[in-house]
């Protein structure tokens, strides 16, 4: 069973790895997309000469929203409310599956087609959906490849980065009725094109993400590459919308900064495809009735600290996933959230309250700051990987490393202490040094090391003895 | 202005690699200045604080402004200690920092940004292949900084590195706590270091050094590491 299927026992990310890590097939899609995607976004973002000066305003309007979320939000709704849409409250993810799945069957569907939406990926609604008797249809391509596949995704923009067209003819084969389908990319595309057309025309319900919703107008913003998005939020006679609370930004016209970041953050693109913009209902006009889902399933208590705040400034470009040297090893199934990468390994955490199999994230990064180079709301991931590492020691402060820590830490406070471990050093490692290296490891944190590489051996003097010595001389 | 230097030769270069520290050394009183050598000194902290020990980092800290506080600049060859120095110090100890950090600069910096010396009349026989560490390309900001420095070594061949700038998959306690992810990415360096065709791959930080050192030696690779500090003082 792959890594990514959907009832994998969730494991830390060290676990995870290394299952991630002998998949050649995966690593080398996951390389190729990733490197294509962080060239075209290098070429795209060095021909805006104010690029700086964007990633300031973006990281100044999102601080500012969520700075008075609370007075924000509350525009909103009342703005939602105005335009003839409908607003309601989720604390968690277990609400917001019981309002979407009641609005829908207030509705009498039993289908919906959906938008692609990491919110809902999130609170994992297609499952409670489906207990409800409800089946959900993924309409942007590579969303609906994973739920035809059974699996999660792996990637927040390309959610099916990890399979090649091989593996896609031989899911559509298989699960569209379509033997003889071939792995022509046009072909692929357009089998799910005819499958869905059906869908959308079939659909009285869609269920909908939302990149940004703009509190003074009540406006819904969500921006796509396919145009299914577009048929989802024009066709069927009911609109639901589900939004984390972090959406929501103070004015429509803070939209001219954010959709200038973002295709060119996300897929190397000037402009997408598809921006579609809704205020509530219009008579004759689209979905009659619009529902608009607020979630806060732990971004409240991400707002609570500080420090960790600014991860809720993310607007899901995935620039940070893709010059990520982690998560191009791995892919994103090895973190068990549907956000991967750096964005995910200081996110999932917050938003779970640093627990579970996600508290192992922060720690899966080198701290090469790549991320933060990128980030166009210029979030510090780095330094929110450094305060998550801190919450998740000070939740268990025991083992080896907290004790070895602790004792470097305190030998380290005098010179008396730092030089006895030192000479401690060199004594320990006389067993196991030879010829100047250490080539085979005892059991414990080193043998990790050791698995791959090799150790130089300490040298009989130290800096400070040659010092010491030259002194006298 | 740069009366009283003093060497922060970092914890690991001290223990490790004194070589690295020496040649700091040399560097510096080639070029006229005089260096003391802080006997009370130990680490800055980057350990704690970037495995999550903000206290213990904190008192490592606090020990560092003390020990360095009667001097007019602290030098290190160490991007990522400079980094934590610079970068993180300051927040640690709440500002209340005596402005060490903002006197403290890893050796390329200092040499080129401070006494502004590019050539610092160096000698060296072969190819290098220079690789930029993430602390010191993003989190300090060296720039080209070492570059400069090493294409003014006489005899010096320098030689691109593919894809320089990804990291080598140290990370201090992620090589430990991700080993087999950290090990993957070091392959990927130690191939493009291969690919190079260099002798020698040089980088401003000891402790990433280690880390391809470790890798070189356990594959047999006839090419070995050495610091930019080495270089300069040949």
């Amino acid at each position: 069973m792959s890594a990514g299927a959907r009832d994998a026992r969730p494991e830390s990310f060290p676990a995870a790895a290394p299952a991630a890590l002998a998949n050649a097939q995966v690593r080398a899609n996951i390389g190729h997309a990733t490197s294509t995607i962080r060239r075209k976004r290098a070429g795209v973002v060095a021909e805006v000469p104010d690029w700086e000066l964007l990633r300031d305003a973006a990281a100044a309007l999102k601080d500012e929203a969520l700075g008075r979320l609370d007075e924000v939000l509350v525009e909103l709704e009342a703005s939602v409310r105005a335009a003839g849409g409908e607003v309601h409250w989720a604390r968690d993810a277990a609400e917001a599956g019981e309002i979407v799945t009641g609005l829908v069957r207030a509705e009498g569907a039993t289908e919906v087609v959906k938008v692609k939406s990491l919110a809902t990926d999130e609170i994992l609604l297609n499952e409670a959906l489906e207990g409800a008797g409800i089946h959900p249809i993924e309409t942007d391509l590579a969303e609906l490849i994973i739920q035809l596949a059974g699996e999660r995704p792996s990637h927040l923009l390309v959610p099916a980065i990890h399979k090649n067209r091989v593996e896609i003819r031989d899911l559509f084969r298989a699960r569209l009725g379509l033997p003889e389908l071939s792995d022509d990319p046009a072909e692929l595309a357009e089998a799910a094109r005819l499958h869905l057309r059906e869908a959308f025309l079939r659909a009285r319900v869609a269920i909908s993400g939302a990149n940004f919703a703009a509190a003074d107008t009540g406006t819904i913003c969500v921006v796509e590459s396919e145009g299914n998005g577009r048929m989802c939020t024009t066709l069927p006679d009911t609109l639901i919308t589900v939004m984390g609370i972090e959406k929501a930004i103070p004015r429509f016209r803070d939209l001219e900064v954010f959709l200038q970041l973002l295709p060119r953050s996300s897929t190397g693109e000037r402009m997408n495809p598809y921006t579609s913009l809704w205020s509530g209902v219009r008579a004759g006009d689209g979905p009659q009735r619009f529902h608009l889902v607020l979630l806060d399933a732990g971004r409240t208590r991400v707002l609570a600290d500080p420090t960790g705040r600014p991860a809720l400034r993310c607007i899901r470009c995935s620039a940070c996933i893709n010059v990520c040297p982690v998560y191009r090893q791995t892919g994103g199934h090895a973190y068990h959230s549907p956000y991967a990468g750096p964005i995910g390994a200081i996110l999932a955490p917050q938003l779970a309250g640093e627990r579970g199999t996600v508290a192992s994230l922060p720690f899966a990064s080198s701290l090469c700051g790549a991320c933060y180079e990128v980030c166009p709301v210029k979030i510090d991931i780095p330094s929110i990987l450094v305060h998550e590492r801190g919450k998740a020691v000070a939740r268990e402060r025991k083992g080896m490393e907290g004790r070895s820590l602790h004792a470097l830490g305190r030998a380290f406070a005098t010179r008396e202490g730092y030089e006895r471990a030192q000479r401690l050093g060199r004594s320990l490692q006389r067993p196991v040094a030879r010829d100047g290296w250490i080539t085979h490891f005892p059991p414990g944190p080193l043998a990790a090391w050791g698995r791959a590489r090799d150790l130089p051996a300490l040298p009989a003097q130290t800096f400070r003895e040659w010092w010491e010595s030259r002194e006298r001389a | 202005m740069t009366e009283r230097v003093a060497l922060f030769v970092t914890c690991l270069a001290d223990t490790l690699y004194p070589e690295v520290g020496k040649a700091t050394v040399t560097v510096l009183e080639r070029l006229g200045v005089e260096v003391a050598f802080p006997l009370e000194q130990t680490c800055c902290g980057q350990l704690h604080g970037n495995s999550g020990y903000p206290a213990e980092a904190a008192g490592l800290a606090r020990r560092f402004v003390e020990v360095f506080e009667p001097y007019d600049a602290v030098v290190t060859p160490s991007g990522s200690c400079a980094a934590q120095v610079r970068e993180h110090v300051p927040a640690l100890l709440g500002g209340d920092d005596h402005g060490v950090p903002a006197r403290t600069w890893e050796l390329s910096q200092f040499l080129t940004g401070v006494l502004g010396v590019d050539d610092v009349g160096s000698r060296y026989a072969g190819s290098v292949a220079y690789h930029p560490t993430c602390h010191s390309l993003r989190l300090l900001g060296v720039g080209d900084a070492p570059l400069r420095l090493l294409r003014g070594v006489r005899g010096l061949e320098l030689v691109d590195l593919p894809d320089a700038e990804e990291c080598c998959g140290f990370g201090g306690t992620f090589a430990v706590k991700n080993a087999d992810v950290s090990a993957a990415m070091l392959d990927e360096k130690l191939a493009a270091i291969a690919a190079s065709g260099a002798e020698a791959v040089c980088a401003c930080d000891s402790s990433c050094l280690m880390h391809i050192e470790g890798g070189l030696h356990r594959r047999g690779s006839a090419v070995r590491t050495v610091h930019l500090a080495e270089i300069l003082a040949s």
